[in-house]
């Protein structure tokens, strides 16, 4: 091993490398894309991913959604684009039916209102919901809290209101706990304020008032407009999808295979074609960076085994001169490993670097395609020291076929 | 130094063999100047590739240094060419990327002689062959005598026992020829061992014994008038 540390080894080597220029070029260019693909695809893979994450990132993922619109086929006496509402009473039965497989169901309902805080005003959703609504889709609170049962048992005139909202409504730095905003002519008490969710909402800029107040307020009785329904851990969320809404259809007099009397909207098998489609895109990452990985290799190999056969000759002065066997291996694996080693470096500041302009010019702000575009260290690592380990491999058939020969015999080529 | 006792050697050529070598038997002892001269395709490059160790032969015995020479791997190949042997070739055989100074000083690296120093012993030897001045210039920007006798550098900076050299002459004109031989002679006037072949009378009459090859056989085997001077 002494010999790694001596200069004069990597003097030959560098003596040799830049001799054959193109040789060396080549073999650079052809390792370096491999790498350089692997890094950056990989990272572009990670970066749609987390942009995925963070898009579901609020949701409790085995989640759905469940709402009315009209028949499509006649049933029982019903003509044929009957309109009708989800109910209180479907949640109960629902809740004791599927006792085993539903964790969380919030019923909600919702409107559109102008909201007033002082002389500002603007048109917003104003939604009325359960506080079990949270543990759906987390809210994250800048100020002061979400909903409470509380608010619910007591027909609570409080309200807490988005990030923009707030903006929109309060002077800069005012405090909003506590003041008051006028929706549909009644007096709410502001009792928190949300950050904007970076992911899907359904909700976009509402204002959350207690269910109890709402159905009051609005005069909904027992009708609500929509429904979301977590499952317990381990089910089969498509089934239980299937289940609930024929149950529904059961109770509303609709048709069994009616298609359009109930929109439904199952988070778990959004998330599993994203799912499937990341790693399908994993998947062709790998497949793409190993096989240019691959070729990238081969070139080197082929290259050496081209000028091993061009410096034939000079093998063969340099064995008349006394280079033991060992010694001619040794020089050109180490050149190969050299030449992998350095290009599969470059690949990797140079995929870096692309991550790195990916990230600052689509990686920001609310619409970025991607999130932190990375790449696993450990990923790398193996990468590169599968890369190295090929290219010693690679490089030992030329080495092999330098010395095979009888030094007459290189001495004689021309 | 050498002795050669019934040496055979072929070339298998497709099914047949050419029988080049056909019993040779040379001695040749420390400190002498030999030429081998013969006709085109006689055998001398093989016998001198045998004797170099670049070539195996097939039959008879060859003692180099008291050394039975028989079954050698490359590996112990290798280490006796780079420890008794210097070669100098007709065709110069230096490495065209490398200086005529890390030319001369290639042989002294697979000796594991340090590089500084090895950059001064082969300056010295540049020196010897008045070729200093040279010492940083490519190959490709010498003459051909001049290169030959860059050549002849890197054989001697090993301090060998014997040079070897095919037909060093062969390429250049009769003032650089005389220049080579006169270093020869230097050299072997130092203690060398020169194993030399030519075609050239004039060439092998500088020599102080001729060995004259016929198809694989020697023929002749005379000292010449030089060596009586010693
Ligand atoms: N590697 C080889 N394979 C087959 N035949 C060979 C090989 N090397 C030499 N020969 C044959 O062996 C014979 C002797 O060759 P050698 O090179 O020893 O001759 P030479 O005396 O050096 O001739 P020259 O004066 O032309 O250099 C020739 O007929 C040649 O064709
Ligand atoms: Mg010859």
């Amino acid at each position: 091993m002494k010999f790694l540390f001596d200069s004069d080894t990597w003097q030959e080597i560098y003596g040799s490398i830049r001799k054959n220029k193109t040789r060396t070029a080549i073999t650079i260019i052809g390792v370096l894309w491999g790498i350089f693909l692997l890094v950056v695809l990989l990272g572009a893979a990670r970066g749609i991913e987390n942009n995925f994450n963070k898009i579901f990132g609020s949701f409790a993922t085995n989640s759905v959604f469940v709402w009315t619109q009209s028949t499509d086929t006649p049933f029982k006496g019903f003509q044929k684009g009957r309109r009708f509402s989800l109910t209180l009473r479907d949640v109960e039965i629902l809740k004791s039916e599927f006792s085993k497989e539903i964790r969380l169901l919030a019923p909600r309902n919702r409107t559109n209102n102008l909201i007033i805080k002082d002389f500002k005003s603007g048109n917003y959703q104003v939604s009325g919901d359960y506080p079990v609504l949270d543990k759906i889709q987390k809210k994250d609170l800048m100020y002061g809290r979400f909903l409470n049962d509380n608010d619910i048992l007591s027909y609570a005139k409080v309200c807490v209101i988005s990030e923009d909202m707030y903006k929109d409504l309060f002077d800069k730095g005012e405090e909003p706990i506590g003041q008051y905003l006028k929706i549909n002519s009644i007096n709410y008490k502001l009792i928190g304020v949300y950050k904007r969710s970076n992911g899907i909402s359904f909700d976009g800029n509402a204002a959350y008032i207690p269910f109890t107040t709402f159905q009051k307020v609005y005069n909904r009785g027992d009708k609500i407009d929509w429904m979301m329904i977590t499952a317990n851990e381990g089910v089969d969320i498509e089934q239980m999808e299937a289940d609930v809404l024929l149950t529904l259809k059961n109770l509303h007099k609709v048709h069994p295979d009616d298609k359009r009397a109930f929109g439904s909207v199952n988070l778990g098998v959004e998330i599993g074609k994203v799912t499937g489609f990341l790693t399908g895109m994993q998947f062709l990452t790998w497949f793409v960076g190993i096989a240019t990985l691959i070729a990238g290799v081969f070139a080197i190999g082929n290259i050496l085994l081209i000028t091993v056969k061009e410096r034939t000759k000079e093998i063969g002065i340099r064995r008349a001169l006394g280079a033991t066997p060992i010694s001619i291996r040794r020089q050109i694996v180490l050149e190969s490993v050299f030449l992998t080693t350095v290009a599969g470096m470059l690949g990797i500041v140079f995929g870096a670097l692309v991550l790195f302009g990916i990230d600052s010019m689509v990686g920001s702000g609310d619409d970025a395609i991607m999130i932190n575009p990375t790449v696993n260290i450990p990923i790398i690592l193996i990468a590169f020291l599968t890369l190295t380990v090929l290219g010693s491999l690679i490089g030992l058939i030329p080495a092999y076929m330098a010395t095979i020969v009888k030094p007459i015999e290189a001495l004689r080529e021309e | 130094m050498i002795e050669i006792k019934k040496l055979h050697k072929s070339y298998p050529i497709g099914k047949d063999s050419l029988h080049v070598l056909k019993g040779i038997d040379l001695h040749i002892k420390e400190g002498e100047f030999v030429s081998i001269m013969g006709s085109s395709g006689s055998g001398k490059s093989t016998l001198l590739n045998i004797v170099g160790l670049l070539d195996e032969h097939d039959e008879g015995e060859y003692y180099l240094n008291g050394k039975l020479i028989k079954n050698l791997n490359e590996k112990k190949a290798a280490i006796l060419r780079n420890k008794f042997l210097g070669f100098v070739f007709q065709s110069f055989n230096l490495i065209s990327y490398k200086t005529a100074l890390e030319n001369v000083a290639l042989p002294l690296y697979y000796k594991g002689v340090p590089r500084k120093e090895r950059l001064k012993i082969a300056m010295e030897y540049l020196d010897k062959v008045e070729l200093k001045d040279w010492a940083n210039h490519l190959p490709n920007e010498l003459s051909g005598g001049q290169k030959q006798r860059v050549a002849i550098a890197r054989a001697l900076v090993t301090k060998p026992k014997v040079v070897l050299a095919d037909e060093p002459t062969g390429a250049l004109d009769s003032t650089t020829t005389d220049n080579v031989m006169d270093l020869l002679r230097d050299i072997n006037d130092e203690g060398m061992t020169v194993f030399v072949i030519t075609h050239e009378e004039e060439v092998a009459a500088q020599t102080k014994r001729i060995v004259r090859l016929k198809d694989g056989i020697i023929i002749s085997d005379n000292l010449t008038s030089k060596s009586k001077a010693v």
